[in-house]
C-alpha cells in the first residue's frame, strides 16, 4: 500500500468526501490561505469553488451558528479552526445549540456538523495558541469526539465524521502531520467509537490518543528492550463515545494501566477513562491507574518551561515502571 | 461633531514623536533580523509601517491611562513607555521579560504604566478595555482606557457588543481601530460588505472619525481632541486609523510571494512611511537638524543594543517554576 503523510490523508479525505457528497461545505478562517496549517486544505478552493469552500470573516461564533443552521437544512458543513483556542467564541453554538437540538426537539431535527479543531502548539506559542481541549467537548451530551493518531485513521475518521448525522468534534494534532504510513487510496470510513490495539502485550496497557499514541509506542519499545516489560498499546481513536469493551478487555488481560492524554489532567479525558475502569472492572486491577497529561498550568512560552510542560514517551515509560513496581501493602 | 478643545491647543513635541516612532521602527527591524537568524522563536507580529498610530495616540495619554492591545503589540507597549529591555527579554522567553517568559511576543504587559496586557485572541481585548473604563468610572478616577485592535477584530460579534455597551453607559474609552486592510491574507472587502467601519460606529451615537494613520500629527491631534471629550465625561470615542503593515502577518518576511497583495501595493505604502513623512517636514521647517536626527538614531541604536545584551545575559525561567503564577496568593 502507498504511504502518505497524516496531513495529506486529511487533505485526501476532504477531496474525496466533497467529491462524493455534494452537500458538504467547509468553512473557517483561512481555509483558502496559501499557508493553511500543514497544507491540509490544499486544492479545495480551486476544485470546489467559493460556494463550498468558504474563507470566513473572523467571526467564530457567527459562522459556527451559520453552519448549524446550514446543517439542519440539508448541508453537511465542516467548520475548521487552525487552533482549538479560537473555538471558545463559538461555544454557545456548539454546546447550547448543535449538541442539544436533536434531543431538545425530541429527535425531530438533527445537526450533521463536523467541527475540526487543530491542536497546534509548541514553538513558544504560549497560553492562547496551544490548547488541547478535547475534555471540554467530551463533557457535553450530544457531541461525539474523535482524535485520530495514524494517517489512515485521520482519513477514515474524517469521512465518518462528515457522514455522521450528529455534531462531531474532529481533533487533529499538528505534531502528527509529518508521520507517514499506509493509507488506502479509496473512499473508506473508520467507525466512530472503536478503539484499536496497535501493539499487543500482556503486562500493562498504555491507553493513549492522538500524538501520545506514538509516544506510547516509543515507550513500549523501550520497556520491551530495557526492562522486559511487554506493554499493550490501545489507541482510543474516539474519546466519545469511549470503546469501553476494548478498554476493559485489555485491562482485564494486563491488570495495569497508564493513560496518556494531551489535555490537562484535572477532569480531563484520562479521568473519565480511569473512573470507568475503577468503577466497572476494579477487581482486575493489580495496581492504581497512572496518568500522563498536562500539568495544571496554561501553556508557557519559554522553551525551558515548554520542555517540562508537554508529556513525552519518557513520562509514559516512567509511569509504566511505577505501575509495574507497585506492591500491594499487606 | 465634537468641538475642538479651545482652552489649550496641545502642542506636539515633534522630536519626541520622531524619537518614539524611530524606537518602534528600529526595535522591530532588529527583531525581524533576530527572527531571520532564528534567535527569536516565538510567533511575532511586526508593527513596521503602523508606528504613527501607536505613537500619535500614546503621546496624547497620561501615564496612568490604560492601554490594551493584540497579537501585534510591541509598538503600543513601547509607545506607552514600556521598558525595551523587558520586552526584548520576553521575546527570548527569559525570566527578566515583562511576562517572565510566560507570554512571549503575543502576551506582554506593563501594569506600572497602565499597559494591562495584550491578547492573541482577535477582538478579546475590546470588552476587557471597556471593563477598565467601567472601573475607572466606578472609582471616579480620571483614567481613560484605550483599546487598540485591527480591522479583523471588527469581524467579531464581541466588537459590536462592546461598542454598544461603552456608548450606552458613556464609559471613558477610546477605541483605536488600526485598519491595515488585512486580516492575515484576507483583504477587508472579502470580510465586510463595505470598508466603512467609522461610519457604522456613528449609528451607536459614538463620535467616530476616519483619519490618516500614517500621519503622526493627525493621529496626535485627533487623539488629543478625543481624550478631551472623554475626560469631560462625554463618553467613548472612536478613531479608525488607515494604515498598512509592511511585513508578513506573522514573521519577518514581506508577504509578496502570494497573490493577495502585490509588491507595488507594498511599495506604495512604503513611500507613505510615517517616519519619513515627519522627518522631512521637520528638516524643512528646521524643527531639528540632520545632525540632531542622526544623534537620535544613534541613541536608539544604543538602547536596542543594550536591550539585546540584557536579554542575552538574562536567565531562562527555572523548570521548577512551571506552576508559579497559576494563581495569585
Ligand atoms: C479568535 C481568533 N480567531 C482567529 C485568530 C487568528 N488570527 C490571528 S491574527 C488574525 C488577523 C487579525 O487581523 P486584525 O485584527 O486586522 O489585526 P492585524 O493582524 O491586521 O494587526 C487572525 C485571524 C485568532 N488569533 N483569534
Amino acid at each position: 500500500m502507498r504511504k502518505i503523510k497524516y496531513s495529506q490523508a486529511i487533505n485526501e479525505a476532504f477531496h474525496q468526501v466533497m467529491n462524493r457528497e455534494k452537500n458538504v461545505i467547509v468553512m473557517g478562517i483561512g481555509v483558502n490561505s496559501p499557508w493553511y496549517v500543514g497544507h491540509t486544505m490544499e486544492g479545495l478552493f480551486k476544485k470546489f469553488g467559493c460556494n463550498r469552500v468558504i474563507d470566513t470573516p473572523v467571526s467564530e461564533n457567527g459562522f459556527t451558528g451559520i453552519a448549524v443552521g446550514a446543517a439542519m437544512s440539508g448541508l453537511r458543513p465542516v467548520v475548521i479552526h487552525p487552533r482549538m483556542d479560537f473555538m471558545y467564541y463559538s461555544f454557545d453554538q456548539i454546546i447550547n445549540q448543535a449538541a442539544n437540538w436533536h434531543y431538545m426537539f425530541g429527535g425531530s431535527v438533527n445537526v450533521p456538523l463536523t467541527l475540526r479543531g487543530i491542536v497546534n502548539r509548541g514553538g513558544e506559542q504560549a497560553a492562547q495558541h496551544s490548547q488541547s481541549i478535547q475534555a471540554l467537548f467530551m463533557h457535553i451530551p450530544g457531541l461525539k469526539v474523535v482524535m485520530p493518531a495514524t494517517p489512515s485513521d485521520a482519513k477514515g475518521l474524517l469521512i465518518s465524521s462528515v457522514l455522521d448525522n450528529n455534531p462531531v468534534i474532529y481533533i487533529d494534532d499538528r505534531w502528527l502531520y509529518d508521520i507517514e504510513d499506509d493509507v488506502p487510496d479509496g473512499f473508506y470510513q473508520v467507525p466512530i467509537g472503536e478503539a484499536k490495539v496497535l501493539k499487543q502485550g500482556k503486562d500493562v496497557t498504555i491507553i493513549a490518543s492522538s500524538y501520545l499514541v506514538y509516544e506510547g509506542l516509543k515507550a513500549a519499545e523501550k520497556l520491551g528492550a530495557l526492562d522486559n516489560i511487554d506493554a499493550e498499546l490501545l489507541d482510543l481513536r474516539t474519546i466519545k463515545p469511549l470503546d469501553t469493551s476494548r478498554i476493559f478487555d485489555s485491562v482485564k488481560k494486563t491488570g495495569r494501566v497508564v493513560i496518556a492524554d494531551g489535555g490537562w489532567q484535572t477532569a480531563g479525558a484520562s479521568a473519565e477513562v480511569s473512573a470507568l475502569i475503577s468503577s466497572e472492572i476494579f477487581s482486575s486491577l493489580k495496581a492504581p491507574v497512572r496518568r500522563v497529561c498536562l500539568p495544571d498550568a496554561p501553556a508557557p512560552a519559554s522553551k525551558t518551561l515548554e520542555q517540562v510542560y508537554y508529556p513525552h514517551s519518557e513520562d509514559i515509560y516512567l509511569s509504566v515502571k511505577q505501575v509495574m513496581g507497585y506492591k500491594e501493602k499487606a | 461633531m465634537i468641538k475642538k478643545n479651545k482652552k489649550k491647543p496641545m502642542k506636539p513635541d515633534l522630536k519626541q514623536l520622531f524619537l518614539s516612532m524611530t524606537r518602534l521602527r528600529m526595535f522591530e527591524e532588529r527583531v525581524a533580523d533576530l527572527l531571520l537568524k532564528d534567535e527569536i522563536k516565538c510567533p511575532t507580529h511586526l508593527y513596521i509601517g503602523q508606528e504613527a498610530v501607536a505613537v500619535g495616540v500614546c503621546e496624547a495619554l497620561k501615564k496612568d491611562d490604560y492601554v490594551f492591545s493584540t497579537h501585534r503589540s510591541h509598538g503600543h507597549y513601547l509607545a506607552k513607555g514600556g521598558d525595551m529591555k523587558k520586552l526584548m527579554a520576553e521575546l527570548f522567553g527569559k525570566s527578566t521579560g515583562c511576562s517572565q517568559g510566560r507570554g512571549g511576543s503575543m502576551h506582554i504587559a506593563a501594569p506600572d504604566i497602565g499597559y494591562l496586557g495584550s491578547t492573541a485572541i482577535v477582538g478579546a481585548d475590546i470588552p476587557i478595555g471597556v471593563g477598565a473604563g467601567l472601573s475607572s468610572c466606578v472609582r471616579k478616577s480620571k483614567q481613560i482606557s484605550v483599546i487598540f485592535f485591527g480591522d479583523g477584530a471588527v469581524d467579531e460579534g464581541v466588537f459590536y457588543e462592546s461598542i454598544n455597551y461603552a456608548s450606552l453607559y458613556k464609559l471613558p474609552v477610546l477605541f483605536i481601530c488600526e485598519n491595515n486592510l488585512f486580516s492575515t491574507h484576507l483583504r477587508i472587502c472579502f470580510r465586510q460588505p463595505a470598508d466603512n467601519i467609522f461610519q457604522r460606529i456613528k449609528t451607536f451615537k459614538m463620535p467616530s472619525k476616519r483619519i490618516d494613520g500614517n500621519d503622526v500629527l493627525e493621529v496626535y491631534k485627533n487623539t488629543c481632541a478625543a481624550v478631551d471629550h472623554i475626560r469631560q465625561g462625554k463618553g467613548p470615542y472612536f478613531l479608525e486609523c488607515r494604515t498598512y503593515r509592511w511585513r508578513a502577518h506573522v514573521g519577518p518576511w514581506l508577504d509578496i510571494d502570494f497573490d493577495f497583495r502585490s509588491k507595488a501595493e507594498v511599495e506604495s505604502w512604503i513611500r507613505k512611511c510615517p517616519i519619513k513623512k515627519l522627518e522631512k517636514a521637520m528638516l524643512k521647517k528646521k524643527d531639528f537638524s540632520a545632525a540632531e536626527r542622526d544623534r537620535i538614531i544613534a541613541d536608539v541604536k544604543n538602547e536596542i543594543d543594550e536591550a539585546y545584551r540584557f536579554s542575552q545575559e538574562s536567565p531562562y525561567p527555572d523548570a521548577k517554576e512551571l506552576l508559579n503564577h497559576v494563581f495569585r496568593d
